[in-house]
């Protein structure tokens, strides 16, 4: 239990995927003008991650890894299709997305309308690929993957909040022309990124 | 270049500095940073996505009529992941140590936004040749901005450049006291924030309102 909780608390603040790990800082630049969008994309990326993350942690055990067919049949144990990843978990990825829109378009109407613009956004977001490629390269198992799966989402819920909140209270700001908009924005996340650097070496 | 005409030669020089994929369009930073600590992993980086860039472009351009707009962007994905797996086994056949510690980021190629909103915004309109420049240009104008921010932290983080002492350390009897901070994740954010404010200043039609 303890491993777990150490895992959730490393992928949350210590690695965070935005501040420590720079994966997602196209729409994590692009989308933080508001805290309200900010949050919409953030709780989308949670829901996604968690989804994924295991998904692709059991096509990883069960079809990708070397001898990882010999479930199937006892002289397939030979068979390593780890080149094909890339190509499996970005499928993975984009199809999940999907199935998620439309069952929120189907169920949750109220939902999908806030999420609606930010689900197919994430199929191209870095932060959910490199989350199950930081996954594939760790080895971690399935109840590993669920909790990195949720911490990084999370991490990043609260990297692009908190970045919302800061963006919203600097357009109040005039920095010089030159650093307007995106510059002044790179120096705030340089600097948050120092604060969560406070957490590193926080264990349990 | 009397090969190229005048729109040629903008797909391919544009990109550099007058419309800089990371600099104007705000496209392909999450890589752009990780893989800055050094410069030969910045240079491998660069030449991987500008290979794949110019390559994914050429083929989506070839096949743009082809392809129904429904389907466009699994399309797309398809391509730009087979391109990068071929990459990514390149690497690791010749190039085995940078590539571990490239580690994931060249797989996170094809989700790099350059190459994603080249093949959509560009090369899904426009024919082959000229799709492929564009994405050679992009890439390049990466590459440039991949480059100098490698050659900062690297240089100003351990006194090296491409792996050579260019700087006498302290602890080797020279002057030059390394600053480890350039290393961490805070300053890739400083830098390309400072940079940006450095071409915006030269170049102030680039500048948002606030």
């Amino acid at each position: 239990m303890e491993h777990y909780l150490s895992l959730l608390v490393k992928s949350v603040f210590i690695e965070n995927v935005a501040l420590a790990f720079f994966l997602g800082m196209c729409s994590f630049l692009a989308c933080s003008r508001k805290v309200e969008t900010a949050f919409g994309l953030g709780v989308a990326v949670v829901f996604v991650q968690v989804l994924t993350l295991p998904l692709n942690n059991l096509l990883l055990r069960y079809l990708l890894a070397e001898g990882a067919l010999t479930w199937l049949h006892e002289s397939l144990n030979w068979v390593d299709l780890t080149f094909l990843t890339f190509i499996v978990f970005i499928s993975t990825i984009a199809a999940t997305v999907q199935i998620v829109e439309m069952a929120l378009d189907r169920y949750f109407p109220a939902l999908y309308t806030s999420l609606g613009v930010f689900l197919p956004l994430i199929a191209v977001n870095c932060a959910i690929l490199g989350g199950s490629l930081f996954m594939a390269e760790r080895d971690y198992n399935f109840i590993e993957s669920v909790v990195f799966g949720f911490g990084t989402g999370f991490g990043f819920l609260l990297a692009i909040v908190a970045l919302a909140a800061i963006r919203e209270r600097m357009a109040y700001a005039n920095p010089p022309g030159g650093l307007r908009g995106l510059g002044i924005t790179f120096i705030a996340v340089g600097l948050m990124s120092i604060g969560f650097m406070m957490f590193s070496g926080m264990q349990f | 270049m009397a090969l190229f005409d005048k729109h040629k030669r903008a797909a391919l020089f544009d990109p550099l500095l007058a419309n800089n994929p990371i600099g104007l369009q705000m496209l392909g930073i999450c890589s752009a940073l990780a893989v800055t600590t050094r410069m030969d992993k910045a240079l491998v980086m660069s030449v991987s996505l500008t290979t794949v860039a110019a390559l994914a472009s050429l083929a989506v351009s070839l096949i743009r009529k082809f392809t129904p707009s429904s389907v466009r962007i699994i399309v797309q994905l398809a391509i730009i992941s087979s391109l990068v797996i071929v990459v990514d086994q390149v690497l690791k056949a010749y190039l085995y140590e940078i590539s571990i510690e490239l580690s994931v980021f060249v797989g996170l190629i094809i989700t790099n936004c350059i190459v994603l909103g080249r093949t959509e915004g560009f090369a899904m309109q426009n024919p082959p040749l000229i799709s492929l420049l564009d994405g050679i240009g992009n890439g390049l104008g990466y590459s440039l901005v991949l480059l100098t921010v490698g050659f900062i932290r690297e240089l100003f983080g351990t006194g090296r450049v491409f792996g050579f002492q260019a700087l006498p350390l302290v602890s080797e009897g020279g002057w030059f006291y390394p600053n480890s901070m350039f290393l961490l994740a805070p300053a890739a954010f400083f830098i390309i924030g400072v940079l940006i404010w450095f071409l915006r200043t030269w170049k102030p039609e680039q500048q948002e309102e606030n």
